[in-house]
């Protein structure tokens, strides 16, 4: 019994525990974990549009003469050129690119209540972290424009399902926008993968803007200022941070290729 | 009222100006990269589709190195902790072999 006795009593032990040889808290490591296990459930998302994509025959011919057929993939920049108060007005991607703007935005002001929070600064934690609320916030509104827009049909000429079959399409008697079974875009695994990635994506940036809330509500608090660090904020930080790099993924493969 | 008091014992050290200028300054990296990806997407005529693609694909990457080695601080960790969250990651570069190659299957009996 002697030398386990001799092992406890220093504390520190690699097998005994009391050594952290990833040199992080267990918090962390295990947001780490989960967004790796989060990595994967993306990766399955984007691959699968990758995959559903490419098995669709592509579009021939010049982008600027695109009309949509059920027949061949669109070309994302013809589908999503809308944006909000310029009705009719043909801007390929700005919204997204607003969209995408707005979120590595709220990522620097992440990061930079982290960096208040190091130096236990709470007025400047609770400043940056209401930023970055309001930035989650706004990204959430842009994305429920873009799925009203995007459900409800582009409005534009030839663009439609013809249900009557008498080649015009009208509205109230043939089909315009989008749902799950049927869409004016493409294919009906286009609207599909638009509603699944573009909705697990919302749903993360949700619950990232209800963390933010609650961190923000417990540094006001004082919560963090008791418990002495302010490592809940770096926490859902990381979170935060990996809902900004989804995005970008999803703004590469989704809107721009 | 004690827990005011105990708010205004906590010292709050000065901002560290080289660290958030930096943090600036990756995100005007970010920035530059999203507008580039714009005026490559608009500037290059539609027949280079795998050159355009493969360019769009390398500066997403680049993107993602500086959101998580910079913002998410893993560029800092230990080096344990930085290979047992990217090596998993390789299980991904197979599922899109995998599934491309299948997509382009598909394609062809279609």
């Amino acid at each position: 019994m002697e030398p386990t006795a001799a092992v406890e009593q220093s504390g520190k032990n690699l097998w005994g525990g009391g050594v952290s040889p990833l040199k992080a808290s267990y918090g962390k490591i295990m947001m780490w974990f989960f967004l790796l296990s989060d990595a994967f459930t993306f990766s399955g998302l984007l691959i699968a549009y990758g995959l559903l994509r490419y098995s669709h025959p592509a579009f021939e011919g010049n982008i600027a003469d695109f009309i949509p057929s059920q027949e061949y993939w669109p070309i994302p920049e013809k589908v999503f050129d809308g944006v909000p108060f310029l009705h009719g007005v043909s801007i390929p991607l700005m919204f997204v690119g607003i969209m995408t703007f707005i979120l590595i935005m709220s990522s620097v002001t992440m990061v930079l209540a982290v960096e208040a929070g190091q130096r236990m600064d709470r007025k400047s934690v609770m400043k940056w972290m209401l930023w970055t609320i309001v930035g989650g916030i706004a990204f959430l509104g842009c994305q429920a424009w873009e799925w009203s827009h995007f459900i409800t049909g582009s409005g534009k000429e030839g663009w439609g399902i013809d249900l009557n079959g008498d080649g015009i399409i009208e509205a109230g008697v043939d089909f315009l926008g989008a749902n799950l079974a049927m869409n004016e875009y493409g294919p009906p695994l286009f609207a599909d993968l638009f509603f699944f990635i573009t909705g697990f994506h919302g749903t993360h940036v949700l619950s990232g803007v209800v963390l933010n809330i609650l961190v923000f509500y417990q540094a006001s608090v004082g919560t963090f200022e008791r418990r002495g660090h302010y490592e809940m904020i770096e926490k859902v930080g990381l979170y935060w941070h990996f809902v900004d790099l989804v995005w970008v993924f999803v703004f590469t493969f989704f809107y721009l290729i | 009222m004690a827990l005011l008091e105990e708010i205004s014992q906590v010292e709050v050290q000065p901002v560290d100006k080289a660290k958030v200028n930096k943090l600036w300054k990756i995100a005007g990296i970010l920035l530059i990269i999203t507008i580039i990806e714009f005026v490559f997407a608009f500037s290059l005529p539609d027949h280079w589709k795998v050159m355009k693609i493969s360019i769009f694909v390398c500066l997403t990457f680049v993107k993602a190195f500086y959101i998580v080695s910079e913002f998410m601080h893993l560029k800092h960790e230990t080096k344990t902790l930085i290979w047992s969250i990217v090596l998993p990651l390789i299980l991904v570069v197979w599922l899109v072999i995998a599934l491309i190659y299948e997509g382009g299957a598909i394609l062809s009996v279609r």
